[in-house]
């Protein structure tokens, strides 16, 4: 492989880890805040593309409008599902709540389908993004540039949210210690379902993002990418902002660049990450950047 | 004559944290030693150690000759050491029976195939299983409620049946980890005379963790004092109690 | 002793009642040929099939209370394993038109009982390897990476051409089950289960389930013991695949996707995590429902009206029953008791106490 040719698969890595690094997140904080793994979260993701989908070609809207839409209506079905099932759950034992997470899962993907048809659809991508280019000799469409930059606004806001507000100062508190929390006043159940909701909102600009990227939409287009970006988010270090950023873009640079240097291992693409995960719960467990959580005896 | 139980220089550090410093100890067949602190002195860490739930991260655990440091819990437990726990662990959903019939499983010879298809050597060894475990229960009072689901039992009694399950597994040191917790004096008087009627009559030699000072100046023979993770004390009751440093890690404490 | 008496009665009544059920039940299989509907016997050994698999996994996640997904690894192996044995020779000639099968598979063509025995002795085996692993994880972690196994798996059946097929799958596999078949293996898997449950075994495994840590201090050996209900269950499993293979006829990679894994998990769910009749309860009940789902999904006329299929409905339905038990009805049908003769025995043999069936001293 030349130059051009690598440069080429690096652009295309870093877009797809900057859209990891999204889904990612989202996972990460439910779970630092919680020990929930949201199995739907993938989920989320797809319904933020649908919504996005029928905001433009349905209700006829600006994209610009029908994203930002798409985006806040996710967010309330991220809030919905905590509600709904999970708080509920909050002292049952975790397998009972990471069941019911499966059964969400379950649940918006066959919801999905009955409402939306199993064919795929495809999401219309708006212009801006679809300008092709040829930066010396590498060539690409404009997005791939684009969502690395969208995706890092947002993850500036992020951690703007989460360290320079008092609801991010909330989220930390909460995620190291729920009841000294709520002892001290804090509204803990207000503070997890805004953890949901800025979790969902992510899934939600990576999954749009995604369908720009690969512009078909259907029912069960969350299943591996959301596997995959927990896969990151566990690499990174689960519980952590800053991990579920590293291990998104590293896992969408390997992902890329396995492939890109071994073609005949594309088939297995899936069970590499797979294999990640399982090689990284065995030897450790808390990822790039975590910290590790021992029982009292 | 030779120590039972021997630690020696044993230390326990999690991460920057010292729990357990330089502990050493010998105690002897027979005999009824308690170990006492404040709070978070470190009591039940070498509880853990001893059992194999720890790894100390110094020093060395000597059992009837056999150096055990950093051995499995099942291994230790098969060497003859026993323990109830702070926080009673029951295996609530079980019957009080099947609680005690646990500790044979590990002694038990037939394999899989042999238990399930009820060979007629398993028949044997679960006969003899089910004999000893109502004779153990009869001899500490439980017996009615054999066929209990164990949660269900006053507390009381689970306390008495957490001890049954661990005489079970035919231990020559038994450990207690605070046994009177949450009982009331009469329970506690009974609990006393319990554990010196099991020491009797099953040879045993008991090492005990013990807040409340009725029990432990009671029946102890033995006294060591632990704070902040370090041995302060040791002696017979009645010296411990005036012991100017006990005196002060206790109120140290209350302080707090 | 008045007891032991008491015990030993129960127990005589008690096996006088298994026995007497089932000639009852093999006599009603043996005219079922003649009087039922094939569709009907269609779902009575699905419903076997299922009763078998959902009882071996509730040995892992019901009675030795570790979750784990990938029970869906070993169904596959087993599938494949019969299929890949009891073949003709020339009819896997034919369908392994990408890349050819290796040798010894070839070449080989087994009666269809050993290779059922070596269906379940592969999952065995794979379920042994993976448990080795798979146990030093707990809880979420545990139930995450042997979902990992459990896709992985997939991956390899739809790459490795020269063995499975890949996506193209196996047709034409000998349809050798029948009810005697699948509803022998249910019983035979129930009894075992039944057994262990009941022995020394079965109250570690359960000691394990209700608390580890003093599991440990009474002297179980917590990984021989996680590692020997899995190969169990993996045993059970791939036997269950075998099966499946030979009544489907048919069968492809995607057949095992986690999406049967999340079936059996509702079964089990559903049944109660720890009762094994319950799962067979449970299967039968899920089997049934499934088809009377499957006619909402297709148009149908009642009349006058013509209402349009929807399809995708069971998955609603089923997604939907899961989210529900698990907030309002965890303990499912059964719990973690068993159906048993006991409304009867207690009528005739009372034995005081409160208590639970599976106890050490009624086998």
């Amino acid at each position: 492989m030349d130059l051009t040719g690598f440069l080429q698969q690096l652009a295309n890595g870093i877009s797809l880890g900057s859209l990891y690094a999204l889904v990612a997140i989202g996972y990460t904080m439910v779970y630092g805040i919680i020990r929930l793994i949201n199995f739907a979260h993938g989920d989320i993701m797809m319904m933020g593309c649908y919504f996005a989908y029928f905001g433009i070609l349905m209700f006829h809207l600006p994209w610009e409008i029908s994203w930002i839409i798409a985006v806040v209506l996710t967010a309330l079905l991220g809030v919905l599902t905590y509600v709904g099932a999970y708080r509920p759950l909050r002292r049952a034992p975790r397998i009972s709540a990471l069941i019911t997470a499966i059964g969400v899962s379950f649940f918006l993907e066959s919801i999905a389908l009955v409402v939306y048809g199993g064919r795929p659809k495809a999401f219309p991508r708006p212009h801006v993004f679809d300008i092709e280019m040829n930066i010396k000799g590498v060539y690409m469409v404009s997005f791939t540039i684009w969502i690395p930059i969208i995706a890092g606004i947002l993850l500036v806001g992020l951690i703007y949210l989460i360290y320079k507000t008092k609801t991010g100062m909330a989220m930390r508190a909460v995620a190291t210690d729920l009841e000294t929390t709520s002892l001290m006043g804090v509204n803990v159940d207000k503070v997890i379902s805004i953890t949901f909701a800025v979790g969902s909102a992510l899934a939600a600009a990576g999954g749009i993002m995604w369908a720009v990227k690969f512009p078909q939409i259907n029912p069960y287009m969350g299943i591996m990418p959301g596997l995959k970006a927990f896969i990151a988010a566990v690499f990174g270090g689960i519980g952590n902002v800053f991990g579920a950023m590293l291990g998104g873009f590293i896992l969408g640079m390997a992902e890329i660049l396995i492939v890109a240097f071994m073609p005949q291992i594309a088939g297995y693409r899936d069970a590499i990450a797979f294999s990640l995960l399982i090689i990284i719960l065995l030897f450790k467990p808390t990822g790039l950047l975590g910290e590790s959580m021992k029982e009292k005896v | 004559m030779e120590a039972l139980l021997k630690l020696e220089g044993v230390t326990m550090d999690f991460g920057g944290l010292r729990a357990v410093n330089n502990f050493n100890i010998e105690i002897r067949k027979g005999e009824l030693v308690g170990l006492i602190g404040p709070n978070g002195a470190g009591k039940t860490t070498v509880f853990n150690m001893i059992t194999g739930v720890y790894v100390p991260t110094a020093g060395r655990i000597y059992f009837d000759g056999e150096d055990i440091t950093g051995k499995s819990t099942n291994y230790i437990i098969s060497r003859g050491i026993a323990r109830t726990f702070q926080n009673i662990r029951l295996f609530k959903e079980l019957t009080v029976l099947d609680n005690v019939m646990t500790s044979f499983h590990y002694q038990l010879k037939s394999n899989i195939f042999k238990a399930v298809f009820r060979s007629p050597g398993y028949r044997e060894e679960e006969k003899r299983m089910v004999e000893e475990a109502r004779d153990l229960l009869s001899k500490l009072g439980l017996l009615e409620y054999e066929d209990f689901i164990a949660g269900g039992l006053p507390y009381g009694q689970q306390r008495r049946l957490e001890i049954a399950r661990a005489l079970a597994t035919h231990p020559k040191l038994l450990l207690l980890d605070e046994p009177a917790a949450g009982m009331n004096p009469q329970e506690t008087q009974d609990l006393m005379d319990f554990i010196r009627m099991i020491r009797d009559e099953f040879g045993l030699t008991i090492f005990l963790i013990e807040h409340d000072m009725k029990v432990v100046m009671g029946i102890c023979e033995r006294i060591r004092v632990l704070d902040h993770g370090i041995s302060i004390a040791e002696g017979p009751p009645e010296a411990i109690q005036k012991n100017p440093k006990v005196i002060e890690a206790y109120l140290g404490e209350a302080e707090e | 002793m008045e007891r032991e008496l008491i015990l030993q009665k129960r127990k005589r009544l008690r096996i006088a009642l298994n026995v007497i059920f089932l000639a009852l039940f093999f006599l009603f299989l043996s005219k079922a040929d003649d009087f039922l509907d094939p569709y009907f016997i269609r779902i009575l050994n699905v419903s076997a099939v299922y009763t078998t698999m959902a009882m071996a996994y509730n040995l892992v996640n019901g009675t030795l209370g570790q979750f784990m997904l990938g029970p869906n690894a070993f169904i596959a192996l087993g599938a494949y394993t019969v299929a890949l044995l009891t073949m003709p020779v020339q009819k896997k000639a034919l369908a392994f038109i990408i890349e050819p099968l290796i040798w010894p598979l070839n070449s080989i063509c087994l009666p269809f009982l050993p290779a059922l025995i070596l269906a379940g002795i592969i999952g065995a085996i794979a379920a042994y390897l993976l448990g080795i692993p798979s146990f030093k994880l707990r809880g979420d972690y545990l139930a995450i990476v042997t979902l990992g196994f459990g896709e992985i798996m997939v991956v390899l059946a739809s790459n490795l051409i020269s063995i499975t097929n890949g996506a193209l799958g196996l047709k034409d596999i000998p349809g050798y089950v029948n009810l005697y078949w699948t509803w022998g293996w249910a019983f035979f898997t129930y009894f075992f289960m039944r057994w262990l449950r009941t022995s020394s075994y079965g109250r570690a495994f359960e000691a394990i389930r209700e608390d580890e840590i003093a599991a440990e201090a009474v002297g179980i050996d917590i990984k021989k013991h996680k590692l020997l209900a899995l190969t169990i269950a993996g045993f059970f499993l791939g036997v269950g695949g075998g099966l499946l293979a030979s009544l489907l006829g048919t069968i492809d990679p995607k057949l095992f996707s986690f999406f049967f894994t999340f079936n059996l998990l509702i079964i089990i769910v559903l049944g109660g995590l720890g009762s094994f009749t319950g799962s067979a309860i449970a299967a039968f009940i899920f089997v049934l429902l499934s088809e009377m789902l499957r006619s909402v999904e297709s148009p149908m006329n009642i009349g006058p009206f013509h209402i349009p299929g929807i399809p995708g409905m069971r998955m609603v339905v089923f997604s939907l029953l899961l989210i529900f038990m698990m907030l309002y009805w965890q303990r499912g049908l059964m719990g973690r008791k068993e159906l048993s003769w006991d409304f009867i025995i207690d009528r005739i043999y009372p034995l005081k106490g409160v208590k639970d069936v599976g106890s050490a001293t009624e086998a």
